[in-house]
């Protein structure tokens, strides 16, 4: 955190001045660990397999909140008798269809009634109508309940296997595990905070699902000093994902209509989410959608312009369709301060594919490596693209940085801040706003006169934000007030709320409503803290939704809606006014006093009882195991890497993940069947604080550039023995991907680790160097596959399998043999023909 | 300022009051909002400001040297990968008026529970000119060039200096360096800009721990002191001030240090002297044989008027 967030760290040196405890769990010693109390060392790709072993020891220490776990989790839920765990089917859920590598999630559903996800596979499943209530145990005797389910599955997540498979001795894990228990509770609160090393994994969902377990058995959510947070790696990355960037994704979480044959919009939104909780207003949501996006032209009559929306006809991820560019069924690009050349898994697939595109537009700063491709890069130097031979016809446009426009960052803590103006920007750089304006005015204004059916949903949108100054930059305020939402008379509406389904509010983004309450820039605000002199600071900037500092906050006050200790007050119930109250605003109904049940039957919100913090769910309650919305199972389990030089300890038939996703291409053949012992070390890449992720924004600049100047690797001493690398020298790494060098540093902040009886060693590799801009460099992520996690796509970044050997890697051709002949001694198929193909079980 | 909160909307409701563990007064205990960074007194008398880098807080994120080049305009140190840890900085210089030094030690220690093993420590601690009560630098320059200012920093002035570079080999800590291309001297002026204008050095700006604190060094040096003790309680043994004794030999750093280890272990030397300290011893030894000389040369005459 402090090597990437350094800014954000300071809040962690903050709290450990205040006597935190401060565990840092990372393969390398980095700055974090520098100020952390404890840092362990552990094996890249085994943390589902440490952190079990804490849910395992919270279980059988009795170390868990038992008011908490019984009241606001579903742990008392009953599961359903068809249900087999992965620990009675050597590493397969049930539901398993091994033709298709593809679970049937029917059988994990609770016992007697069914519920949809809130995030996740959002379909409904059948019978999820709210009719009946889930059947409970609140004794937690019931063999089929949720928590003896949880203790059986992690029943063989010993100390000593958590030893055994992450290189962690049994003495530093108890050491973790005794000060995570130690420091929660009543009186205390934990938090985890995670990055890409927990994402970027062929399990990276259930990574973040086990750190969600054992907070939930703990009692750290919705409370403060509590949570999981998830570290962003740009600024406004949190933001991206509210508004979307994401191709399945509409504002606000709602999810992009499919090619279901729905017969309506309101059958659209019946498939794709819970009649329970407050997913239970996803129409009022919607709808204020699209009167947002299509204005009068959204009416009753034709659904709300529904029609308009694109469907999605199949997974269209980054990596898929990049194989499309391939492919040739994408034929244009364009790349928003992204630099897939550098920053994506197998480089030389990306640079490949991108050099089959009739057209590319790069928006970005500079001149990045995925706009110089065609002339520079490491396919020209080899011989493998010639530039005449590229038809791609490349368009960069320079962009402004944020100091030249206005605009709204979203944090992790989902705080927006505005930032404004400082500097006009010069020349030709215009902001993403400013691009995406103009370009859709002057579609428009070409399709003005189209009778087309499909140039309707253009045609239609609400274009008419205002510009200012000579370069006639749209407000970003303007935007702003449009995301918010406005009523009917036309004011800003004050919080997602006053949404409705009939067509006279409008918001861009349910969740951001009330950002612009009462026509104010809510998120402009700076007050600080000690001037406001009430904490959370609920005036500095504005926080999704409704302003709230933590979100499901009514889980701080016990079942009754008492503080849990007077310690940790935040939200409670007030008897005498019969309202909610506290220091942030509750994120629960207002009224419902704790001793509300929701009766059979009851939608929306009215479905959630008094003690059912977690709103967004079908049944209220934190789910420890999920019955549905994953496509890799209800429990999170460990699988290896897809590339390990290890057996899997649990499942001997099962080394990984059996529903993960491989982008399949002859350029990216896999390190598998034996393949470790030519390439025998694990290769993991990170981040340095110099620079910013694909360099776009640090490499080519001196003051960054001279601070980290060159690519480098990280070793261990043993390593360097083994190898004969030098400090300061050269090595070459090779994967089955490509081969790159990289300066040398030993050190021993990257020590082996003893696993599974052999030691391992790792190589280290800040991923930030392309060929472009002052400090040059290789790519390491050009080491890397294709093998991406099954729920969101994300690749495999953070455990490879890779060899390294002294000095400077070959040029040209001689390059591409190196790889070869690796593959070869390897047994793996080489370049140009042949399939990596399905992981095989 | 309180941009427009809207009454019930965004403030968080009905009002109540501040949570015990965290009022406004006790918000914070390494960022010091009582320190007063301002480098005059209300009656515009400036006073003796410095900075106290406390490297038990430093996260050696570097954004030190860069705010210092953004803000003072100085050039790129070169592009050169050292292989020493994490700093390619290397050391202070007419182009790196900061620099974090990287230091990394392993060593076997006794881990509770752990029954002992190898623990790595990765010291970071971000350098600059020390300021020096008694400048060697200022001594020695022969134009003028070097100054105290009102601030009771040490600036060289880039229109005086004539590029001798007896500063260089006067400063114990090797600060002072000329520019290859222009021939002067440069180093931290302790932003002396920033400082007429009220403003805190870029450097202690950017610093997202309060790693680099600035202010009056007189209440530096008790804050220092009260640092010191609470690491000693917390069983930081090896937590010592360098450069708060004003009695050492260049009178005191008008910018100190605390550190973890030696100073040598930084780079540092244990104990600077200024050189023109006893300049003084000097003086007088060549009068005692200018003396002499004059006597002998007397003594010679005199023999030989009596020849």
């Amino acid at each position: 955190m402090a090597e990437c967030h350094p800014v954000g760290f300071q809040w962690v040196v903050e709290a450990r001045e205040r006597g935190a405890t401060v565990i840092h769990i990372d393969p390398r010693f980095t700055r974090t660990s520098a100020l952390a109390d404890l840092h362990v060392p552990i094996r890249a790709g085994s943390d589902i397999a440490f952190l079990g072993g804490i849910i395992r020891y919270i279980i059988e220490n009795d170390r868990w909140f038992h008011d908490y776990v019984v009241e606001f989790t579903n742990a008392a839920t009953i599961v359903g008798d068809g249900f087999r765990d992965a620990e009675e089917q050597d590493g397969v859920f049930s539901g398993f269809d091994p033709d298709t590598r593809s679970y049937d999630p029917q059988s994990w559903m609770y016992r007697g009634a069914s519920v949809a996800a809130a995030t996740g596979n959002r379909a409904r499943p059948a019978g999820a109508d709210g009719t009946s209530r889930p059947q409970q145990d609140r004794s937690l005797k019931d063999p089929r309940c949720v928590f003896q389910l949880l203790r059986r599955h992690y029943a063989r997540y010993t100390p000593e296997l958590v030893a055994q498979v992450t290189g962690v001795p049994v003495a530093t894990f108890l050491r973790v595990a005794e000060a995570l228990c130690r420091n929660s509770g009543r009186e205390r609160t934990s938090a985890f905070c995670y990055a890409v090393g927990w994402t970027q994994h062929t399990v990276g969902v259930q990574y973040i699902r086990t750190a969600a377990i054992i907070q939930a058995l703990l009692g750290n959510m919705g409370r403060p000093g509590g949570g999981i947070l998830a570290l962003r790696g740009h600024a406004s990355i949190q933001g991206s994902t509210d508004i979307p960037t994401l191709y399945d994704m509409l504002p606000g979480y709602i999810p992009m209509p499919g090619t279901a044959p729905y017969t309506d919009w309101q059958d659209f939104v019946r498939c794709n989410s819970s009649p329970t909780g407050y997913w239970g207003h996803m129409e009022e949501y919607f709808v204020s959608l699209m009167k947002a996006w299509y204005g009068d032209a959204a009416t009753e009559e034709n659904g709300w312009c529904f029609d308009h929306l694109p469907r999605i006809d199949a997974d269209h991820s980054a990596y898929v369709f990049t194989k499309g560019m391939l492919e040739g069924t994408v034929k244009g690009l364009f790349l928003l301060g992204e630099n897939p050349a550098v920053g994506s898994s197998a480089g030389k697939f990306n640079r490949m594919a991108m050099s089959k595109l009739d057209w590319l537009v790069v928006r970005d700063l500079v001149e990045i490596e995925s706009a110089s491709f065609w002339y520079r890069s490491p396919e020209i130097e080899s011989g493998e693209l010639r530039t005449v031979d590229i038809p791609t016809e490349v368009f960069l446009l320079p962009a402004a940085a944020h100091t030249e426009k206005d605009g709204s960052f979203t944090n992790t803590q989902r705080l927006l801040q505005w930032h404004h103006t400082a500097v006009e920007p010069k020349g030709d750089c215009r902001s993403e706003l400013w691009f995406f304006y103009h370009l859709g005015r002057i579609i428009r204004r070409k399709l003005a006169g189209s009778t087309e059916e499909r140039d309707r949903a253009l045609r239609d949108l609400t274009w008419d934000y205002p510009t200012k100054g000579a370069i006639e930059e749209p407000s970003a305020e303007a935007v702003l007030a449009e995301v918010n939402g406005h009523g009917a008379d036309g004011n800003p509406l004050n919080g997602y709320v006053e949404l409705r389904k009939d067509g006279s509010t409008s918001c861009g983004c349910w969740i951001y409503c009330g950002c612009y309450a009462g026509g104010v820039n809510q998120t402009a605000r700076r007050t600080p803290v000690w001037e406001q002199g009430t904490w959370p600071a609920a005036q500095w900037g504005w926080a999704w939704p409704d302003n709230r500092r933590v979100l499901y906050n009514r889980a701080s006050a016990d079942a009754e809606g008492r503080p849990w200790s007077e310690r940790k007050r935040y939200v409670w119930w007030n008897e005498e006014a019969k309202r909610w109250e506290g220091v942030d605003r509750p994120d629960f109904r207002a009224v419902t006093p704790p001793s509300y049940r929701a009766p059979d039957g009851a939608q929306a919100e009215m479905a959630i009882s008094g003690n059912d913090p977690f709103v967004m769910q079908a049944d209220g309650k934190a789910w420890l195991y999920a019955p549905f919305g994953l496509r890799d199972g209800p429990l999170p389990t460990h699988y290896e890497p897809l590339e390990s030089p290890f057996p899997n300890a649990l499942y001997p038939e099962t080394p990984h993940n059996p529903v993960l996703q491989v982008v399949e291409s002859s350029m990216t053949p896999l390190a598998r069947g034996g393949a470790d012992e030519v390439y025998p070390y694990i290769a993991t890449t990170y981040r340095l604080t110099e620079h910013h992720t694909a360099g776009g924004m640090s490499r080519f600049t001196e003051y960054l550039s001279e601070l980290q100047p060159e690519f480098f690797c990280e070793v261990s001493r043993e390593l360097a023995r083994e190898r004969g690398l030098e400090n300061a020298g050269w090595a070459t790494i090779i994967s089955p991907r490509a081969a790159i060098e990289a300066r040398v540093l030993v050190t021993d902040r990257i020590p082996p680790l003893l696993v599974q009886g052999r030691v391992v060693h790792t190589v280290g590799l800040p991923f930030h160097w392309g060929a472009m801009g002052l400090s040059t460099g290789d790519s390491a992520n050009d080491l890397l596959h294709l093998g991406l996690d099954p729920n969101v796509h994300i690749e495999e970044a953070k455990a490879a399998l890779c060899d390294i050997r002294p000095g400077r890697r070959p040029r040209g051709r001689a390059l591409l043999e190196l790889v070869e002949g690796h593959r070869r001694r390897a047994g793996l198929a080489g370049g140009g023909s042949g399939s990596a193909g399905r992981p095989q079980a | 300022m309180n941009g427009g909160s809207v009454p019930g909307v965004a403030t968080g409701g009905a009002p109540v009051p501040p949570m015990d563990p965290l009022s406004a007064s006790r918000l914070s205990t390494i960022v010091s909002h009582d320190l007063d960074i301002r480098s005059h007194d209300p009656d515009g008398t400036p006073r003796r400001m410095g900075f106290f880098t406390d490297s038990s807080l430093c996260i050696g994120c570097k954004a030190c040297e860069v705010a210092c080049k953004e803000w003072n305009q100085v050039p790129d140190d070169g592009l050169l990968f050292t292989g020493e840890s994490y700093d390619n900085t290397g050391d202070l210089g007419c182009n790196s008026w900061r620099h974090v030094a990287f230091i990394e030690q392993t060593r076997e220690v006794a881990v509770p529970g752990d029954g002992g093993g190898p623990a790595t420590r990765w010291l970071m601690a971000s350098d600059v000119c020390k300021h020096c009560s008694n400048a060697a630098c200022l001594d020695v320059c022969p134009t003028g060039a070097i100054t105290r200012t009102e601030f009771g920093t040490v600036v060289v002035q880039p229109d005086v200096c004539n590029g001798c570079g007896y500063c260089v080999s006067a400063c114990p800590f090797g600060v002072l360096e000329r520019r290859r291309d222009d021939g002067r001297v440069w180093k931290c002026t302790l932003c002396y800009d920033r400082l007429r204008e009220d403003m805190e050095p870029a450097c202690a700006k950017a610093c997202p721990t309060k790693s680099i604190q600035f202010g009056q060094l007189s209440e530096l040096l008790p804050m220092a002191d009260a640092r010191v003790a609470e690491l000693h309680r917390r069983g930081v043994a090896e937590a010592r001030l360098y450069g708060a004794d004003r009695a050492d030999g260049v009178g005191g750093f008008g910018a100190f240090f605390l550190l973890l280890d030696e100073p040598e272990v930084y780079g540092l030397p244990p104990d600077p002297v200024d050189p023109t300290r006893d300049a003084w011893q000097g003086w007088s030894a060549a009068a005692v044989a200018a003396l002499g000389l004059v006597a002998t040369i007397g003594v010679a005459f005199l023999g030989r008027g009596r020849r």
